[in-house]
């Protein structure tokens, strides 16, 4: 490596840009599609550096430039990160069909809250005769809601999960500065 | 004697038609999309979706319902057109429960090839989330009423090809929603069958045989290869 690199102060490298990512009503599996992107992660992390995500250990947002959203939002617990993440995120965008459009966990939204807590809670043998009420425990929304119902979302990348791929081509091209597109094959709403 | 050409322009594009098509058939044949969910080639134009929304001669309507006539200037690819319908299938998105992860029609269903097609990535308005119940009251087909786009095709198809008579759309306005024409609303209780026309003629996921599901691999469902715009060119040059 050049050790000399600070004797010239033309070359000083540039900041890197900082991403936080999230999972609130989500399953995982678009960060498992994030890290799908395989072997170009050590591309990414040239120019990228990460503020809170459930692969760092930091416990809140900061200021960032890039905010990625995984799942929708179904609690309490999940509105107060969200604001979090929007209010320190430049650019805030949801990934995969849940953050886009509520996705499967949206299928509850016919069912009542309630019932559907009793169901689980109360109505099965084994189990106690409570719906779980400590104050620790975030409360349910009586529906889920996609992000950009609760926060204003800049960009959407529809997809259950979308793919490595898809998500590559869509935040190498928001770095690089161009107006990120998804088209066929790497549109995919499933 | 000269004879007046049958042929309009389509974005700048000569089509040949022939005398009684409308401007969307033509342009059809000739191997060139305009967006259009509700139209199927065997059944009467409905014009409830809209998307084929285009400007003939300055003024807009729909490309399925206007006929052809000599010397038309219609445009279609425009981004404004464009913009319109994202517009539009964003509304029928938010309308019903499109859950596409969870759809065995996914990939061969026309309303989500056409939102690939016209790149929607979100759709945009609150969601309804309407609560219409599934009817599995039959052996071989069930219906989500949720996923239901009320284009008209199984209403048409089973009262003039079949002849039952299965299927109507009541209520109004916001209300309107697909039933079933047998005393206890319940498609068990009709003779509609799986041989029916009617039964495979739904462009979504409403109306599905039962037990078929998830039945092509991931890849080879109707639109994992080509686009429904690129399937559109590739039938007519097969055709020609």
């Amino acid at each position: 490596m050049d050790t000399q690199v600070s004797s010239q102060p033309q070359k000083v490298a540039k900041r890197k840009i900082r991403v936080a990512t999230t999972s609130l009503s989500g399953c995982f599996g678009c960060h498992m599609s994030l890290l799908d992107i395989d072997e170009r992660i050590l591309q990414l992390i040239e120019v990228v550096e990460f503020d809170r995500s459930p692969i760092t250990d930091i416990k809140h947002c900061g200021p960032c430039d890039i905010g990625l959203i995984e799942g929708s939002v179904c609690n309490s617990e999940n509105v107060h990160v969200l604001r979090e993440f929007r209010d320190n995120c430049n650019v805030l965008i949801a990934f995969g069909a849940c953050a886009v459009a509520g996705g499967l966990p949206a299928q509850r939204n016919h069912l009542d809250i309630g019932d559907a807590l009793r169901e689980v809670y109360c109505d099965r043998t084994g189990l106690g005769k409570q719906i779980p009420n400590d104050r620790e425990l975030p409360l349910l929304l009586d529906k889920v809601h996609p992000i950009n119902e609760v926060v204003r979302v800049d960009y959407f990348i529809p997809g259950c999960p979308p793919s490595g791929d898809t998500i590559w081509k869509f935040v190498t091209d928001l770095i690089a500065g161009h107006m990120p597109r998804l088209e066929h094959p790497l549109l995919k709403f499933d | 004697m000269s004879e007046i050409a049958n042929t309009f322009t389509l974005d700048g594009q000569i089509v040949q038609f022939t005398p009684g098509q409308t401007i969307l058939e033509a342009a059809l044949d000739a191997g060139l999309y305009i967006p259009h969910l509700c139209f199927n080639p065997e059944l009467k134009p409905h014009g409830s979706c809209k998307l084929c929304t285009v400007i003939v001669n300055g003024r807009s309507g729909s490309a399925c319902t206007i006929k052809a006539m000599p010397g038309q200037e219609v445009q279609s690819s425009t981004p404004e057109l464009d913009g319109r319908r994202r517009l539009q299938l964003q509304m029928i998105f938010v309308e019903g429960n499109h859950f596409c992860p969870g759809c065995e029609k996914s990939g061969n269903c026309k309303l989500q090839a056409v939102a690939y097609d016209l790149e929607m990535l979100n759709p945009h308005f609150p969601h309804f989330f309407p609560e219409r119940p599934i009817d599995a009251s039959h052996p071989d087909v069930m219906i989500d009423f949720n996923r239901c786009i009320l284009c008209e095709q199984c209403v048409q198809t089973s009262r003039d090809v079949d002849g039952k008579n299965i299927f109507a759309l009541a209520g109004r306005g916001m209300k309107s929603h697909l039933v079933i024409n047998s005393p206890s609303g319940k498609l068990g209780d009709t003779d509609f069958a799986l041989t029916d026309k009617a039964a495979h003629v739904c462009p979504v996921g409403a109306i599905l045989e039962k037990r078929v599901g998830y039945a092509k691999p991931i890849g080879e469902r109707k639109y994992d290869e080509q686009t429904i715009r690129e399937q559109i060119a590739a039938d007519a040059e097969g055709g020609l």
